[in-house]
């Protein structure tokens, strides 16, 4: 791989070598570029390449799949989706990504679709980011479509990242919920300059003792702008957190628009949201430790997102 | 080390401070008490820089710091506790005892420095600063994170503000320690007998003036006999 490839994978996964884990998939450029799976976790080409299927067996424990994409090419635009079949009694992470680097004026797109199909008893740790890059006027865009479908007792915990260089994406989560199976979103999302982002949240707590807990964190600065859409509904015996907590700077600007719908008697739905500019005592406290104003800031809207 | 020349400090057609001159000692512990609206808080918010007088100067060992903001007082060797200890977001006790540091320090220094405030389970060192944590461990960790940068001159207001009597009697503890240590001028809001028995010197504000200045035994008998 070349040197800006591996540079956007240690953006996306992390510091390490990914061809030295057990199990990865690497798309580039719509392509997959490199492959390793194992009898217990099968990852499997869709027809026309279109994305994967990965097939996770039944009781299959500590497996750790990669998924990142990469995007190098000015003037692609990459649609992908895979499909996530994880068997009963599983404990999965799942780590993607996707990484943009596009110095041309061309537009670089990547919508990629996840299906996260996790039967009884199952337990999914899903992390994506993402992350563009490149000084050139091509917009970047993202535009990550998520479906959850949980299956009794299934657990699906989903951290969603997206700090830096994103021009534009539309982000959007499906969710629907069985008996006493659990949901954890946490999206954390930073925009700057004049870069959009919209993410909309629609979970259907079908199922008795379902429950969601959805924490969205945003920080919008310089002329940015974000949205945040949540539409949970309680069909039975359930229960549902979501909370938008928003730090808006400069002229950046943050929409929210949440909708909790009980449709039954006990149904317990929750939502807060705030936004706001840094409190001034935040400030104050850090900067009689010896901060700056501007190292205070920074130390705040780094802990607001770690 | 401290002086405070003529400060007058007016809000809302209030006169909040009026004409305070004060000056304060090396090494010494002050209480200032006082009946609430008599100015103590604002005063602290003063020294510290957080408010600026509408007149009067401040001189810190000589040096005039009237115009100088709360950064560059803090790195001069003030600390100031707030009163009601700042909640944040995804901060942890860890993170401020590293930002009160200025030094990226190990965990074992930074449960020293708690240790000092009575917290000695390094848990607390991964604990956010919000309300999870109860008024009177926030408020000792509030102080941990003053002393840890080691002052030459520390401002606690009001430190029994919004925690239990347990907790303050402990609290108390602290402030005896920081007297018999003489490693700096401590100065405490307070309303506290336990603190204002500490106290080297008391100063008493009422209506935003000086009322009265003296030993913590002669200025404890004036407060008791009103």
């Amino acid at each position: 791989m070349e040197k800006i490839d591996n540079k956007i994978l240690e953006e996306v996964i992390g510091n390490k070598d990914i061809l030295n884990e057990d199990i990865y998939n690497i798309r580039k450029n719509g392509k997959c570029v490199a492959r390793k799976d194992n009898p217990n976790i099968k990852i499997v080409s869709k027809e026309d390449n279109k994305g994967l299927d990965i097939y996770v067996k039944d009781n299959t424990l500590f497996g750790i799949i990669h998924i990142p994409v990469i995007i190098t090419e000015s003037g692609l635009k990459d649609v992908v989706e895979n499909d996530f079949h994880i068997g009963k009694n599983s404990n999965i992470v799942i780590l993607s990504g996707c990484g943009v680097h596009n110095p041309s004026d061309k537009k670089s797109e990547h919508d990629g679709i996840h299906r996260f199909y996790l039967d009884k008893n199952a337990k999914v740790k899903y992390v994506e980011k993402h992350y563009a890059e490149g000084n050139g006027t091509g917009k970047k865009i993202l535009n990550p479509i998520t479906e959850i479908y949980l299956e009794e007792n299934a657990n699906l915990t989903m951290d969603t990242i997206q700090i830096s260089g994103v021009d534009y994406s539309e982000r959007k989560t499906y969710a629907k919920l069985k008996d006493n199976s659990t949901l954890t979103i946490t999206e954390k999302i930073m925009t700057r300059a004049s870069e959009k982002a919209i993410t909309d949240f629609k979970i259907n707590l079908k199922g008795q003792n379902s429950s969601c807990h959805v924490t969205s964190r945003s920080v919008a600065t310089d002329n940015s702008y974000q949205e945040f859409h949540s539409d949970v509904v309680g069909k039975n015996k359930c229960y549902a957190h979501v909370e938008c907590d928003a730090i808006i700077k400069d002229k950046g600007r943050i929409k929210a628009i949440p909708e909790i719908y009980a449709k039954d008697v006990e149904a317990n739905l929750i939502h807060e949201a705030a936004i706001g500019k840094i409190a001034k005592d935040q400030l104050m406290k850090l900067m009689s430790l010896g901060m700056t104003e501007k190292e205070a800031e920074k130390a705040i809207i780094e802990g607001f997102l770690k | 080390m401290l002086e405070l020349i003529d400060i007058c400090f007016t809000r809302d057609n209030k006169k909040i401070l009026d004409h305070i001159n004060l000056s304060f000692n090396d090494n010494k512990f002050y209480v200032i008490t006082g009946p609430n609206g008599s100015g103590k808080s604002t005063l602290a918010k003063i020294i510290m820089g957080i408010e600026k007088p509408d007149s009067g100067r401040i001189l810190f060992n000589g040096e005039d710091i009237t115009d100088l903001d709360i950064t560059k007082r803090a790195k001069l060797g003030i600390g100031y506790t707030f009163q009601q200890p700042v909640n944040f977001k995804g901060i942890k006790v860890y993170d401020l005892l590293k930002y009160a540091v200025g030094l990226n320090i190990s965990r074992d220094d930074a449960l020293n420095l708690l240790k000092v405030v009575g917290i000695t389970s390094s848990t607390y060192l991964d604990r956010e600063l919000n309300n999870s944590l109860s008024g009177g461990e926030l408020k000792r960790i509030e102080i941990a994170s003053v002393l840890a940068r080691k002052p030459l001159l520390g401002i606690f207001d009001e430190p029994e503000a919004g925690i239990d009597l347990w907790s303050f009697q402990s609290l108390a503890e602290i402030f005896k320690e920081i007297e018999s240590s003489k490693r700096a001028t401590t100065i405490v809001i307070s309303h506290q007998e336990r603190i204002l028995s500490i106290a080297n010197q008391i100063i008493i504000l009422a209506n935003g003036k000086v009322k009265n200045i003296g030993p913590a035994k002669e200025m404890l008998e004036e407060i008791l006999n009103g």
